[in-house]
């Protein structure tokens, strides 16, 4: 007879994973002591999100995708979203709005089991996500908390305007900042602002190299998978703080060693021996992510690309935050976001991706929750399938509603196409 | 029906079921110039009109259009506006376009404009960014960038290069035009059964797809003779308020099936665009800054537009309250993003206030309106006999 413990496989994690997991611990435990210390909190979005800008009026950020992804992750999604349902909310719309509508009607009890406070502000970073604005009407709804709005302009053309970035500068200067300033009871400091963004653009050289590590054959990451863990503390509470840049220093050394060493990533059940090297555009699934992981784990398919860990910032593309010209730097940072980027300009990027990194092709995870995302990838894929030879795959999944992972039609779909893949190679074909 | 009000509401569905657009393709010939297509709810028509273009409202192919193509390009939960859109610019409806715009609608219509210019690079291909932040200072500023880049754009592509007493004159036209669809709303507000809503809607699909002069003449010949029609008397109806269906619009099929499960619509936000503006543009001073200032200070409260310290629904209720409506029926497309997110607010808003209302869900292609017909025949009913 076997114990629960033995029967529960042991997972492997690096050092930088059990780092950011202490970080993540410390920053719910700081959110759910803020009633007792007087620490305020703004919530916010994960795409734009203007961190250093919180953290020099000392603000607390909290994150409701954030929370609602790590409510898939612990299998309470299904309940919340069913909760939100019978509520009113629609079974066709965002299931991170829903999923976090019932985790708050249902205490807003964290990862940590404390509850995360209300917000003292909700600063609405409209940013590559319609939802998000109608997220925010919700929320000030049920919390009656003040909405500071930033309109962050899309790249429709592909580029960033004079007018465009003034647009957002003047929204900071006028609305934000104020806000931040009433909530804080403290004014702004742009010196303060800037060492942050400097520590920013630290931390941010590391990421990139990190990511960049993927080049190598075996890669030593998985970008994707992996790449959720290593983007964890930039996208979210910690831009800007000592703590980022001490994560990244030591996550860094961790792929260079095993670079060194010639292994590959690391997946929960352990080391992954590379056969196959994937760019993936779009979020993945919350619910069943270990399960979703091994199934390329065990084909030995490697991310070596993803659009996904440039949510929250794409800075593999030269942009790094920039202490000389702190609100402009902002504006860049929340308009060059992924999701901020027209159909043209994620069809080069990615183009560029299965190029650069060697990548046997693009596989699209296309999640029914996030149109931002999904309207247009399969013509996305068609493009980036014509642009560099490389074959396209297709997967349907969602964020966090676990009634939409269907584990053994994606592990078909899935075999197929890598399949497809070796065939093509055997034939002598680019993949 | 009478003989001229059957010939006004067959030429304007004539034109509305047009989906090759003959009447812009006849302009073009006859005068040479430019036609550009927008999606639905807000684009600034004055500023088309005044470059001498003529604007095209696009608003998919509705229950007329077999999908071939375009469903190869959306996933099953997507709405069917932009698979109908795609499949008409590919099956060559849209030749006569010379560009095409996408306001800032959602996230759906917002990449649409990037398929767009991938799918059709030589043309003009422009997503309009409208500002949700409504400072002048600061919205405005931005906004006001936004059309005279528009305007330089459509003057690259061949058109008239932007003139102010052309603007000027331009948005006198389109008061013009908004005052008649006004007038057309009050007279089916007090006498709904002089206006059916299948009628109004047809008139006002056709509006966009022909010059404003013509809509102008269309809408004049309409009224005249729908307050001449004495033979359309009151029925014992239920009056509600239609919200939800800005963008994709419903079946012409699905209005009738209102009407006749006992449904006077005396209110709805079909076809929104002449009734954006609440008011009259001025006539005089910087008209740019007349386009801007209205869209700012005088702009429906759709739910593309974020609402700031206002209360989320307090705009439906007055409108309820100025039609005299008895109900309300949440009509929203499946997978429509901005009213189904929207909607329990409103909802909120609106059963708080005491107001009955029911919800259902279309697709513009939808054939069968068996249930809706059930469901809004009991919402009616259940008005009728048991409301105050």
């Amino acid at each position: 007879m076997t114990t629960p413990a033995e029967a529960v496989p042991e997972v492997r994690k690096d050092g930088s994973q059990h780092k950011q997991k202490q970080m993540i611990a410390d920053h719910f435990s700081r959110l759910a002591r803020a009633p007792r210390t007087g620490d305020k909190c703004v919530y916010t979005f994960v795409p734009g999100n203007l961190t250093e800008l919180l953290l020099s009026f000392d603000l607390l950020p909290v994150l409701p995708e954030i929370n609602a992804l790590q409510s898939g992750m612990r299998g309470k999604s299904r309940e919340y979203i069913s909760l939100a349902e019978k509520q009113g909310h629609s079974e066709d719309v965002c299931t991170y709005v829903k999923c976090d509508l019932g985790m708050m009607k249902s205490g807003n009890v964290g990862p940590t089991g404390e509850k995360i406070p209300d917000p003292d502000l909700l600063l609405l970073s409209y940013t590559g996500c319609f939802t998000f604005m109608k997220w925010f009407e919700i929320l000030r709804q049920e919390y009656g908390a003040p909405v500071a709005m930033l309109h962050v302009p899309y790249q429709g053309d592909g580029e960033i305007t004079a007018a465009m970035r003034d647009y957002v500068v003047e929204q900071l200067r006028r609305n934000v900042i104020p806000a931040l300033e009433r909530v804080s009871g403290k004014s702004y400091d742009e010196d303060r602002l800037s060492e942050l963004l400097a520590r920013s653009a630290r931390a941010e050289d590391d990421l990139v190299w990190v990511l960049e590590s993927a080049k190598n054959r075996p890669s030593p990451i998985d970008a994707y998978f992996g790449g959720v863990y290593y983007i964890g503390p930039i996208f979210t509470a910690f831009r800007g703080t000592d703590e980022a840049i001490d994560y990244y220093r030591e996550l860094r050394a961790e792929v260079e060693q095993r670079l060194a060493d010639g292994r590959g990533p690391l997946a929960p059940d352990g080391e992954i021996e590379e056969r196959f090297r994937l760019v993936v555009e779009g979020p993945p699934n919350w619910t069943s992510f270990r399960e979703f992981w091994r199934m390329f784990a065990d084909e030995g398919a490697v991310v070596v690309a993803s659009s996904y860990t440039k949510v929250g910032g794409v800075y593999d593309t030269g942009f790094r935050h920039d202490p000389a010209r702190p609100l402009e730097s902002l504006a860049d940072y929340c308009m060059g976001c992924y999701t901020n980027l027209n159909l043209p300009r994620r069809v080069e990027l990615l183009s560029r991706y299965v190029v650069d990194y060697g990548a046997d092709g693009l596989l699209v995870n296309s999640v029914k929750s996030c149109n931002s995302f999904s309207a247009g990838q399969l013509m996305i894929l068609r493009e980036v399938e014509n642009r560099t030879g490389a074959p396209g795959g297709f997967i349907e999944s969602d964020l966090v509603d676990p009634r939409y992972f269907a584990a053994s039609n994606i592990k078909n779909r899935l075999e197929s196409y890598l399949q497809m893949i070796d065939q093509k190679r055997q034939a002598g074909g680019t993949a | 029906m009478t003989g001229e009000l059957e010939l006004v509401v067959a030429e304007a569905e004539e034109l509305f079921r047009d989906l090759r657009l003959g009447a812009v393709r006849r302009w073009k010939e006859e005068t040479g110039g430019l036609a550009v297509g927008y999606m639905p709810i807000y684009v600034p028509l004055e500023l088309f009109h005044a470059q001498g273009v003529m604007p095209v409202g696009i608003f998919g192919g509705g229950d007329q259009l077999e999908i071939i193509r375009g469903d190869a390009y959306y996933q099953s939960y997507i709405c069917h506006i932009p698979r109908s859109t795609i499949e008409l610019g590919l099956n060559g409806a849209f030749d006569c376009l010379d560009g095409m715009v996408f306001p800032a609608i959602c996230d759906v219509i917002r990449n649409l404009s990037g398929m767009w210019k991938l799918q059709f690079p030589d043309r003009l291909v422009r997503y309009l960014d409208v500002p949700q932040n409504f400072d002048p200072e600061v919205g405005g500023r931005f906004y006001r960038a936004e059309l005279e880049s528009l305007a330089a754009e459509l003057a690259a592509r061949g058109a008239a290069s932007y003139d102010a007493s052309r603007l000027r004159e331009s948005i006198a036209v389109y008061n013009e035009l908004r005052g008649r669809v006004r007038d057309l709303y009050d007279l089916r507000r007090r006498e709904p059964w002089k206006v059916p809503t299948h009628e109004l809607y047809v008139l006002l699909r056709a509006s966009v797809v022909q010059p404003v002069e013509a809509s102008i003449r269309l809408l004049d010949r309409y009224r005249e003779a729908a307050l001449a029609a004495d033979e359309r008397r009151p029925m014992d109806q239920a009056r509600v308020l239609v919200t939800g269906s800005f963008c994709e619009q419903p079946p012409l099929g699905l209005i009738r099936t209102l009407e006749r499960s006992g449904c006077y619509v005396v209110d709805d936000d079909f076809v929104q665009i002449h009734r954006w503006m609440e008011c009259d543009l001025p006539t005089g001073g910087d008209p740019l800054a007349s386009l801007v200032d209205a869209f700012l200070a005088d702009s429906v409260a759709s739910p593309v537009r974020y609402i700031g310290e206002e209360t989320k629904g307090r705009a439906l209720l007055e409108r309820v309250e100025r039609s005299g409506a008895e109900g309300v029926l949440f009509c929203a497309p499946s997978f429509c993003d901005p009213a189904l997110l929207d909607q329990p607010m409103i909802v909120a808003a609106v059963e708080a206030a005491g107001i009955p209302w029911t919800a259902f869900k279309y697709a513009e292609n939808n054939g069968q309106f068996q249930v809706i017909r059930e469901q809004a025949g009991t919402f009616s009913d259940s008005i009728k006999l048991w409301s105050d």
